[in-house]
């Protein structure tokens, strides 16, 4: 479980992040929606710890992470696996490296048995005969595969995905999204998916936290969503005119 | 303002550099790939631009001290000390800012803006450490050899263009090159060298890693790498020569 409390986070006296808190759970997928520059990146990288946080808490199963000492951080971090927006894989490293990566940092495993994680991490995600491909050989959704892989390659007890299915083709984004709903519950991870895509959230939005301009103005579950009359939430979801029509038929 | 505040920074990012380091052996494998992408992929452009350098150095000493009373051997000999004192350590630096100056910043910065090194935070490396100390290293053990190597092509090309042009005979610049030879001279313009080394690959790494935005920014933050570690380099020169031979 993660708890964010109070986060307050400001860049050059612009606050970005106006006192959210949300409380995440595990084994389920725990959306961040809203718009582009509504602060969905800046949130999940203050969770992890890129962005220090001006003031509140973000609580790991009982951890003050933001209270720590770097190398309690460390021990906090071996349990984070991320999968940021571009992929962000390694491009001097092969498909194969880049999910031993961790694996070669953090663990005294033989060679051996690290390819072999390494493997099974890249079979989860369906992927085969990649291992020695470089990430610019491979396509846009192979990537994200390639980045949910390698951050799973240490067993995480929390993954964060950062519009894990921006750049993808529509069926691709939902391969992934399901993908990344299925290892949530098969590890009993608390995962924060953050997304602006529709799909996302009536696919696999089982807690959703909406944000509006660095706040938090909705919570809820994908049930709940269209039942809401929040005004600026309902401007999001149906600012496309598929949605509008759909709640006109509700 | 803007200078006090890279100055800080950059003192606080080499801090990071030398921080905790990632395991011993990964280490190791690292520096010894940066020596080969940093070094060797170098000695070629070392070794044209040290002949030429050289040749040109033996031809305007040859045409400057053009006096019947000094003997043909001192143009063997200003042209060493030239080589060995300045040019060699000043030019291989700083084709060096600008080869693997550039190529290190754009790597560095390609790897910020597109979220690589948050990867590495995220995970609890140590991220400057992990990327810069390598080619930090690499550099600093492999410029020496580059400076002999530019030296050694660099009176060898003096040489040949003095013989050939018939400014010098062979036999006096050979005994020349030799005469009154210090070998301190060869260890200072080292030092020099290892020093530069340092410079570029911290300058470079320091703008690449904090490149922000896209690909127009990595680019730019590799020109102001290569302009600023050359500035160094001529700054840093002065003031060795003072500290060194003064
Ligand atoms: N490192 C930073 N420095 C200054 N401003 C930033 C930084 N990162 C993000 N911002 C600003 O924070 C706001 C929210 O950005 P972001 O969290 O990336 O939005 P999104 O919801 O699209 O992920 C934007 O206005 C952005 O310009
Ligand atoms: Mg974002």
């Amino acid at each position: 479980m993660i708890e964010a409390r109070n986060i307050i986070k400001s860049f050059d006296g612009n606050t970005i992040l106006k006192d959210v808190s949300a409380i995440f759970k595990p084994g389920q997928t725990n959306l961040i929606i809203g718009q582009s520059g509504s602060g969905k990146t800046v949130f999940l990288k203050s969770l992890v710890g890129l962005h220090e946080v001006d003031s509140g808490d973000i609580i790991y199963d009982d951890r003050d992470f933001t209270r720590m000492p770097d190398k309690d951080r460390i021990k906090v971090r071996q349990e984070m696996g991320m999968l940021f927006q571009g992929s962000a894989l390694f491009d001097s490293l092969t498909v194969e490296e880049n999910v031993r990566f961790p694996l070669d940092m953090f663990t005294k495993k033989k060679l051996d048995e690290r390819r072999e994680r390494a493997n099974f991490c890249l079979k989860r995600v369906n992927l085969e005969n990649v291992n020695h491909l470089y990430p610019s050989e491979i396509s846009g959704g192979m990537q994200k595969r390639v980045a949910i892989a390698r951050a799973i390659a240490l067993n995480p007890k929390y993954l964060f995905c950062d519009e894990p299915n921006s750049g993808l083709d529509p069926k691709t984004a939902i391969v992934i999204d399901e993908l990344i709903q299925e290892i949530t519950k098969e590890y009993n991870m608390t995962t924060i998916v953050n997304t602006h895509d529709m799909n996302s959230v009536l696919g696999i939005g089982e807690h959703i936290i909406f944000i509006f301009k660095g706040e938090k103005y909705w919570e809820g579950s994908s049930q709940d969503i269209f039942k809401s009359d929040n005004k600026e939430l309902n401007d999001f979801i149906f600012a496309s005119k598929f949605f509008r029509k759909i709640k006109d038929k509700l | 303002m803007s200078f006090l505040f890279h100055i800080g920074r950059y003192a606080m990012f080499v801090r990071q550099v030398f921080g905790r380091p990632v395991k011993h052996r990964i280490f190791f494998k690292q520096v010894i790939r940066e020596m080969d992408v940093l070094g060797l992929s170098s000695v070629g452009i070392v070794v044209i631009i040290s002949f030429f350098m050289g040749a040109v150095i033996t031809l305007q000493t040859a045409y400057n001290i053009d006096l019947p009373i000094i003997p043909k051997y001192a143009i063997g000999l200003a042209a060493r000390d030239s080589i060995i004192l300045e040019f060699s350590s000043t030019i291989v630096s700083l084709i060096l800012a600008g080869k693997v100056g550039s190529h290190i910043a754009s790597e560095i910065g390609t790897m910020r803006v597109t979220e690589q090194i948050d990867v590495l935070d995220v995970m609890g490396i140590n991220s400057a450490g992990y990327l810069v100390l390598p080619k930090v290293m690499a550099l600093i053990i492999i410029i020496p050899f580059l400076v002999i190597i530019s030296m050694g092509v660099g009176i060898f090309g003096g040489w040949t263009a003095g013989t050939t042009t018939g400014v010098v005979p062979s036999d006096e610049y050979i005994y020349g090159i030799q005469y009154m030879f210090v070998p301190f001279y060869i260890a200072y313009s080292l030092i020099k060298s290892v020093v530069f080394a340092f410079l570029i690959t911290t300058i470079a790494g320091y703008w690449g890693y904090y490149s922000t935005g896209g690909s127009l920014e990595v680019g730019r933050s590799s020109t102001r790498a290569v302009v600023i570690s050359s500035i160094q380099i001529l700054l840093f020169n002065l003031i060795l020569t003072q500290l060194l031979l003064a």
